[in-house]
């Protein structure tokens, strides 16, 4: 099978250039908001050594603290189950909406529940799977997929989401006030919410030392799924635990202001146990997590919380979208991610980078990103799975190189070509580089040459 | 194999370097005059904070919010001002549904970020929280405001345990979303307007 690759992908968006850009400014607003916010801090820098700390412990005594959160969880009264992969994950939360025989489900966001494509899954079985936080509902309505793990419908205009609630809620047609447009989906989704038969949510932290979950909203719509039915479904990857409450600290600190620039989010809910009456199923997923962790190049990127600033701040990712990376988690961190499940499949993610380094700067935790996507580049090709495009040029390229005379020779006829040619003959389909660009003006003569020149002048200056 | 004990197995089998843990000693931030820094930060998040002496100037205060005069079922769960909902003979949580209003104890707030902290323990229904069409809060606050605000999230933690089976949020000002286009929309799914009242004793 033959996988749409990012280059191709990313054509299709940045062929609507006002969308693009547009896209690109909305992103690079949230990318300023938390760069207020990490100043208003001046132990902004502390607190990202910490976090990135506290998770590199976490992970190196990964298998102690997943034992010790359920033995803690299970004290509270919760039920804790484990599951390799996403298909035993589907599985699971199936059989327990079984047994009370659920058919309207409202779900938090949760990109664990994404990767393991549980909606379809569940829809397959008869069940209704409502998510709840507005951006999901929108691109749910719509059948997309979200673009982005904080902002999912980032990319879509609210003429469109108009549109979309026009058909689906009865809005007015035409009406694109966002108060307008949030108001109607408040009221459809409580309607969801007094209905529901079950609640899931995701996880933003997990704390060994008690057994409790953290989760983390502004809208409001994870307490309030799992606050009126009885059964809460918490679904997350085992990445998500911290050892101790109060390294919660740390995290809640930088987890907004990282993602939208708030200083927390409107409510940081921590569980500890099921409500009275209620029942919490807490599932652990591996779905390929532990194989990362052997990984001494990419283990780091467990320590990710998910904030989304390196999509934010990312200019590939801004001016391509997240649906261009075909990936549940895009931009940075999921070009990471994704080929260290399939790096046969995804092996253009590591290349949708300029290696600028501002993901690095601005993640939370201080994932080298920038190191590990070129780390990528280089396994891929061990791998064997550049495509000729990359690998032909190269061969060429380092050919050419080791004899001075022929890139001598080499760049006189490129500078040449450049200024004689004619713009058909530059600009093509081979030369990728002159897509949405301008070639450099060519320099009449070389480095080389103007060196030789100016020594020559010294010399007889002298 | 259990899929549980694959996993962990599996982990063990992997060769990780041992990290320590770094501790949490910090010259974390501290406000000059946090009850100010407070207010802003709640202002700034859609809230609005109050310093108040008595139960009749929270009624004064309250009756100055719209919402909470027009309110048909108020759920009032602070000795200071009265509610006309039972809320201790409901049964189940689904009859919230309709609340307009609700006034409850929170147990002290957070200067950095505006939050407060609440916890279901006396609280028989923890959707009274989120159903609400408003809300409101009010801290006690023994002498000086200032004595119910920690400055930040590590003070907070030091305040919290977690024992039992219990659930306990930091609420920062009334619910919202910016989903569509970026633009901040008050009162997604929970309360549409949230006051914050420092009673001083
Ligand atoms: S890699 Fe870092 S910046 Fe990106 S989502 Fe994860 S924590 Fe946030």
């Amino acid at each position: 099978m033959k996988t749409a690759q990012h280059p191709e992908q990313a054509a299709e968006f940045v062929a609507n250039d006002a969308r693009a850009h547009w896209h690109d400014q909305a992103l690079w607003f949230v990318r300023e908001k938390r760069d207020r916010m990490a100043v208003s801090l001046p132990e902004w820098e502390q607190l990202r050594d910490t976090a990135s700390q506290i998770k590199l412990h976490t992970v190196s005594r990964m298998a102690d603290y997943l034992e010790e959160f359920e033995r803690n969880a299970t004290k509270l009264g919760a039920v804790v189950h484990w599951a390799k992969d996403a298909q035993e994950h589907n599985e699971i939360v199936l059989s327990l909406l079984k047994k009370i025989d659920a058919k309207r489900i409202v779900k938090s966001k949760s990109m664990l529940t994404e990767e393991c494509h549980l909606n379809p899954f569940l829809e397959e079985q008869g069940i209704e799977v409502v998510d709840t936080d507005l951006g999901e509902r929108i691109v749910q309505l719509r059948k997309e997929a979200p673009s982005h793990i904080v902002l999912p419908a980032i990319h879509i205009k609210k003429e469109e989401v108009s549109e979309t609630f026009h058909e689906h809620l009865q809005t007015e047609a035409g009406n694109n006030d966002p108060n307008y447009l949030t108001e109607a989906a408040r009221n459809h989704l409580r309607e969801k919410f007094v209905a529901a038969d079950a609640g899931i949510t995701g996880v933003n932290f997990a704390i060994a030392e008690t057994g409790g979950l953290v989760v983390c909203t502004n809208e409001g719509n994870a307490d309030l799924g799992v606050s009126l039915p009885k059964l809460h479904i918490a679904c997350m990857g085992i990445e998500k635990l911290v050892p101790k409450a109060a390294d919660l600290s740390v995290f809640l600190r930088l987890l907004a202001r990282s993602a939208t620039g708030q200083p927390i989010t409107t409510y940081s809910s921590h569980f500890h146990g099921p409500r009275p009456g209620g029942e919490l199923h807490i599932i652990l997923v591996d779905n390929g997590r532990s194989n990362l962790m052997g990984s001494s190049q990419f283990r780091n990127s467990l320590k990710c919380i998910r904030c989304g600033a390196c999509m934010n701040t990312c200019p590939v990712y801004r001016r391509s979208g997240g649906h261009s990376y075909g990936t549940t988690v895009p931009g940075p961190i999921g070009s990471i991610l994704a080929p260290s499940r399939d790096s046969k499949q995804h092996k253009s993610l590591p290349f949708a980078c300029t290696l600028c380094g501002s993901c690095t700067d601005v993640c939370p935790v201080k994932i080298d990103l920038h190191h590990e996507l070129l780390e990528w580049r280089g396994e891929i090709r061990k791998r064997g799975q550049l495509p000729i495009s990359k690998t032909l040029p190269m061969k060429f390229t380092s050919w050419m190189m080791q004899s001075p005379w022929l890139f001598g020779v080499v760049g006189a006829i490129g500078r040449w070509c450049l200024r004689h040619f004619p713009r058909w003959a530059i600009y093509h389909g081979l030369n990728p580089w002159g897509k949405q660009r301008e070639m450099p003006e060519s320099p009449k003569q070389s480095f080389r040459e103007l060196y030789q020149i100016h020594e020559s002048k010294k010399a007889s200056d002298e | 194999m259990s899929s549980r004990d694959q996993i962990l197995n599996n982990i063990r089998n992997q060769i990780v370097a041992s990290v320590d843990h770094p501790g949490l000693a910090g010259e974390w931030i501290r406000y000059d005059d946090r009850v100010e820094h407070y207010a802003t930060v709640l202002a700034a998040v859609g809230g609005t904070a109050h310093v108040v002496d008595s139960a009749e100037q929270i009624l004064a205060e309250l009756n100055q919010v719209p919402a909470f005069a027009a309110a048909k079922k108020v759920v009032s769960l602070c000795g200071e001002v009265a509610g006309n909902v039972d809320f201790a003979q409901i049964d189940d949580p689904h009859k919230l549904e309709d609340v307009d209003f609700a006034i409850l104890p929170a147990q002290f707030a957070v200067a950095e970020n505006g939050a407060v902290w609440v916890d279901d323990a006396d609280v028989k229904h923890r959707v009274i929280y989120f159903i609400p069409q408003h809300l409101s809060f009010i801290v006690p606050a023994p002498q000086d405001a200032a004595d119910a605000i920690v400055d930040n999230m590590h003070q907070a933690y030091e305040r919290l345990s977690f024992g039992q089976p219990r659930f306990g949020t930091f609420v920062s000002g009334p619910s919202k979303t910016a989903d569509i286009e970026q633009s901040l929309v008050i009162g997604a799914h929970g309360a549409r307007s949230l006051n914050v009242f420092f009673l001083r004793q």
